[in-house]
């Protein structure tokens, strides 16, 4: 290229950027193929979404000896095997898969859920006393006591002394609540309505830990009290919840007093079931009057 | 004895050694939880300006947790060669930092100080030391250990294969197994973390390890770090192969209780290996630690979670373990926020291993709700190798599906090796090259390639 043709591209990309007065976005990309001297020659089309890949099925490796019976055996696994390798580090393909694998957990923890989805759900919003993300992560105890505010809102708009109260906390995973609430919640409801338990006014907690039910429970005055709390994703899926349910829970109360019932997403039990089960245990904690390792199911 | 200095003219001044300790560490999220931290960035220097004054018999003399009340200070304090001791006890911090830095104090000299210092001492000058200072000061220490093999030899960095499987899939582990072998990784050992804690199911996969150990001759050790009593019961009950014996503790015995493991119990584990297990020993113990468990189980007696991390490794030095390693980004970030306080977590936790005279080393890794990624992680890893540690994790491409954290991957002590110009533990090296995975301590075309284990 020479000084001339430079000078033409400059003139043009200085005459585009003008173009777009207020410095439209859309215009820099383009600048910086033309100044670069390249044809911008985009295709049509969509390269394979990378998270659809099943690391199961998944065989990397060039000319193995055996590739058959090894591809059957890493079957059994749910790892990242197989994956072959570049000198004594990874292929470019399993690393991104990793990446993204990874990126999906850690907007899952860091992100917020988003206060209009909340909304949408139909439940009201109370903030224990973390005031951002970063207390939340850092200070447990924090996240196991309720703001003042989110106290006197729960005592103005939760039904008094309900049989069962159900609430819903992000605990570390945002991406969790999203994904299972407008299924497990209405499951659930639904599962009481039919055995004609009493249920209270949902509501979500915002950076709530387990913790934080034995206050509710006590605010509430429910018999038994649940919460659906986002669990600490791993990399094979960010969107896993728990629900944690306890009989008469009280501030203090020991830890094996909790049920748990854990590994609740699509690729998990999946939330319709997992909500009919909720609703069978919080069943059977009435009539027992017990929870916890004091409940045998 | 003074706790008082001043900085800028400001006067600092302290209550007890406990504070000064807690103050001088490098910022940790554990020991603001704990409310024990150094509130401003100068007072964190003024507490290290005290502790620099405070001799090694002022730090001995004032263990976390008294004498009478807790069998981990007994076993410190009683192990201490009083010979030596008495040759260091009324140098100060600093001197003793400079001592250990200076190019006329060799390994030997280190190790030989190694038997007059409690953990207190050890935790005491990792305090005053920078991050490269740890580096430069583990690097002169090498500790080496027998089970099977020799690990920490000149020359040599080791990997712990984790073959870890969400439900203990005989399947799956061996097909994990095979990769990361054929990888080079497992010279140090072949160690699961079962998902059922029961003595059958420890016992089936304590079997099942060493048939496959025996079948292809693996110079290497086993293990699957179940609770210490079940793994005995195994060996006793079903006759399970014990090369070594694995169990989680800590810097209290009030943190101990809540492992459910005691001094006596860890005793009677090593008297059973070395009475009836399958290894050479004489090193059969395998222990993992990491700041900030004896606070979690409010066992912490007030103390910042360097000094009890300190305190482990004089617990496992009585029983001249083969393995030690910190788990030093599992437990949250409550504890170690993000990449910075677990880098130097690992670092301070390799320097205080070494420095206390055992087989350090380390599980470089992090949860998904700490602020840290792979490159993070992979930074540390090199900065371990560059201090000398002994061995590192290694799982398939770093992510253990089990444990559902993220540490190094099977490529990474390989890639290490190479950088570093070091080998696997000579035995495995030579395997390897039988095998046709590596050639020159480099790995071969045919690395990587699990299949050729199912040959028929």
């Amino acid at each position: 290229m020479n000084e001339k043709d430079l000078r033409t591209i400059i003139e043009q990309v200085l005459t585009e950027m003008n173009a777009g007065a207020a410095g439209s976005a859309a215009a820099a990309p383009a600048a910086c193929a033309k100044a670069a001297g390249q044809a911008s020659n985009v295709e049509d089309g969509c390269i394979p979404d990378i998270t659809e890949v099943d690391i199961r099925t998944q065989y990397l490796v060039e000319n193995p000896e055996h590739g058959e019976e090894y591809a059957e055996l890493k079957y059994n696994a749910p790892c990242r095997l197989g994956i072959g390798k570049a000198g004594a580090r990874y292929k470019t393909l399993p690393q991104l898969e990793f990446r993204a694998a990874h990126s999906a957990a850690q907007d899952a923890v860091f992100n917020d859920v988003d206060e209009e989805f909340v909304k949408s759900q139909g439940l009201f919003i109370v903030q224990t006393q973390c005031d951002s993300k970063d207390t939340y992560l850092t200070r447990p105890d924090l996240g196991r006591k309720l703001s003042p505010e989110g106290v006197a809102a729960i005592k103005e708009k939760c039904k008094k002394n309900p049989t069962v109260q159900i609430y819903v906390a992000d605990g570390l995973s945002s991406a969790s609540v999203a994904a299972n609430i407008p299924d497990l919640l209405p499951a659930i409801l639904q599962g009481l309505q039919n055995y004609k338990i009493d249920v209270g006014t949902p509501f979500f907690v915002k950076y709530g830990r387990v913790g934080v039910m034995d206050e509710i429970s006590e605010l509430t005055g429910a018999e038994v009290t649940c919460t659906l709390i986002g669990e600490r994703p791993g990399l094979i899926t960010a969107e896993s919840m728990s629900a944690y349910i306890a009989y008469k829970a009280t501030v203090g109360m020991p830890e094996a007093r909790r049920t748990v019932v854990s590994n609740i997403h699509r690729s998990g039990t999946i939330p319709a079931e997992a909500g009919a089960h909720i609703a069978d245990i919080i069943k059977i904690m009435l009539e027992k009057k017990a929870s916890g390792t004091d409940l045998k199911l | 004895m003074i706790l008082k200095t001043k900085l800028f003219g400001h006067v600092y001044e302290f209550k007890s050694v406990c504070e000064v300790m807690a103050k001088a560490n490098e910022e940790k999220s554990g020991d603001k939880l704990a409310g024990i931290a150094a509130e401003t960035a100068e007072e964190r220097v003024a507490a290290k300006a005290v502790l620099s004054h405070l001799t090694l018999n002022d730090l001995r003399n004032n263990p976390a947790v008294p004498y009478e009340e807790d069998e981990v200070t007994r076993i410190i304090q009683d192990d201490i060669n009083e010979t030596i001791f008495n040759e260091f006890k009324n140098m100060t911090v600093s001197e003793f930092r400079e001592w250990l830095l200076d190019e006329s104090t060799t390994p030997d000299m280190i190790r030989h100080a190694s038997r007059g210092l409690t953990s207190e001492c050890v935790a005491g000058v990792c305090k005053l030391m920078s991050n490269l200072d740890l580096i430069y000061a583990a690097k002169k220490i090498r500790v080496e250990a027998h089970c099977n093999t020799t690990i920490g030899k000149p020359g040599t960095f080791s990997s712990r294969l984790q073959p870890n499987h969400t439900t203990d899939d005989p399947k799956g582990i061996i097909a994990s197994v095979m990769e990361g072998l054929s990888l080079g990784c497992g010279d140090a050992v072949i160690g699961i973390n079962p998902v059922d804690d029961s003595v059958e199911s420890v016992a089936r996969l304590l079997k099942m390890l060493n048939e496959f150990k025996n079948k292809w001759e693996v110079p290497t050790q086993c293990s699957v770090l179940a609770h210490i009593t079940t793994q005995v019961e195994a060996a006793e009950k079903f006759g399970a192969p014990l090369d070594m014996v694995f169990q989680s503790i800590a810097g209290s015995q009030k943190g101990n209780e809540a492992f459910g493991v005691t001094v006596q119990m860890i005793q009677d584990g090593r008297d059973m290996v070395l009475s009836k297990g399958t290894s050479t020993g004489p090193n059969v113990n395998y222990f993992e630690t990491g700041q900030g468990s004896e606070l979690s189980s409010d066992a912490h007696n007030g103390w910042d979670q360097v000094t009890m991390e300190a305190r482990c490794y004089g617990l496992a030095r009585h029983f001249q373990p083969f393995l030690v390693n910190t788990v030093v980004g599992f437990i949250g970030p409550e504890y170690l926020y993000d990449s910075k306080q677990v880098t130097r977590a690992g670092l301070e936790d390799h320097f205080m291993g070494k420095l206390t005279g055992i087989s350090m080393g380390c599980d470089a890794c992090y949860t998904n709700h700490m602020k840290a990624d792979q490159n993070d992680i992979e930074n540390l890893a090199t900065l371990l190798v560059a201090a000398g540690c002994n061995y590192i994790m290694g799982v398939p491409q770093g992510d253990d599906c089990m444990l559902m954290y993220q540490c190094t991957g099977f490529h990474e002590a390989a890639a290490l090796r190479e950088i570093f110009g070091l080998r696997p533990i000579h035995e495995f090296d030579m395997w390897m090259e039988k095998m046709g995975f590596s050639e020159n301590g480099k790995l071969t075309a045919k690395a990587g390639d699990a299949s050729v284990f199912l040959a028929k």
